[in-house]
């Protein structure tokens, strides 16, 4: 069989329309913008405990065509962590809290996705993964939302770099004494459960 | 020394009541900086913008209402003048 260039120009047509749908992508969180932050919550009684930490970096591999197959690893430098009460947040970053010079990430990294709902861009489910403080990793399930928005990178980088978005929202409670932080302080001092809110966009930008 | 002491008080609570008042009034602990709640317009995410700005707290105003209190007790106890010895004349 000779293949004439009408029939060479439709297969190429054909692939370069399927290269540009199908397949994987590897978003990176490196956020230079300072807008990705996981902010975080505990109850105390004079004034709730409330900070954010937007030193966020990691991958998330994600196909549009199959949501089910996502996975990746999100860091949050614990350097990052900050409370607007300055001896606070000394005493945050020190040894019985966080320790964040001995622990200096924060990370969670997926190993199952399950009750995945998709309608249109956005989808839903739960993410089971290992999520690791101040040293101590515990598998945990946090309900995660993916909105993902293709050609929208554009619009981020001043038109610099052109390519897609991932937006990954998640609000999951943890308990302090699960990680080893500061277990001797009175949950009426300062509650056990930590509020976590994730606002995470990622960039996979095209080749 | 009573009038010091007793003036210091009034100062030291008029001071950190003025102060805190100043700042806003804020009924929880104090800040060097406040996190101002911006919206990506790409992604729609909020994110916390912290600006360098000094609100005080409840604790100063307690502090500064504690010392009010010490300096005004210790007018009491420490302003007082040694009674005058009186002069009595034997005729």
């Amino acid at each position: 069989m000779t293949l004439t260039p009408t029939s060479l120009a439709l297969l190429l047509g054909i692939s370069v329309a399927l290269s540009a749908v199908a397949g994987p992508q590897s978003f990176d969180f490196k956020d230079p913008k300072g807008v990705n932050n996981a902010a975080f919550r505990l109850d105390a009684p004079l004034e709730s405990v409330s900070g954010t930490a937007n030193g966020v970096s990691g991958t998330i591999t994600f196909d549009a065509e199959n949501p089910a197959a996502l996975h990746g690893r999100i860091v949050i430098a614990a350097a990052s962590l900050h409370v607007p009460n300055p001896m606070m947040k000394e005493h945050l970053h020190g040894e019985q809290w966080v320790d964040s010079k001995k622990h200096p990430e924060i990370t969670f990294e997926s190993t199952k996705v399950s009750n995945m709902k998709t309608a249109g861009a956005e989808t839903t489910a739960d993410v089971t993964g290992k999520f690791t403080l101040r040293g101590a990793t515990k598998e945990i399930t946090v309900p995660v939302k993916i909105t993902y928005l293709k050609d929208k990178l554009g619009a981020r980088s001043s038109g610099q770099t052109q390519g897609d978005l991932l937006v990954v929202r998640s609000k999951f409670t943890i308990k302090r004494s699960e990680y080893g932080i500061n277990p001797g302080a009175p949950s009426d001092k300062v509650a056990d459960e930590i509020e976590l809110t994730l606002s995470l966009a990622g960039a996979a930008p095209k080749s | 020394m009573k009038r010091f002491l007793r003036a210091s008080a009034i100062l030291a609570a008029a001071g950190s009541l003025a102060l805190w008042l100043a700042t806003g009034a804020h009924r929880g602990w104090t800040k060097t900086s406040v996190a101002v709640e911006k919206t990506d317009e790409v992604t729609g995410l909020t994110y916390a913008d912290y600006e360098k700005r000094f609100v005080a707290g409840v604790e100063i105003l307690a502090a500064g209402l504690a010392v009010a209190s010490a300096l005004g007790v210790a007018s009491c106890f420490l302003g007082r003048r040694p009674a005058k010895p009186v002069n009595a004349t034997i005729h």
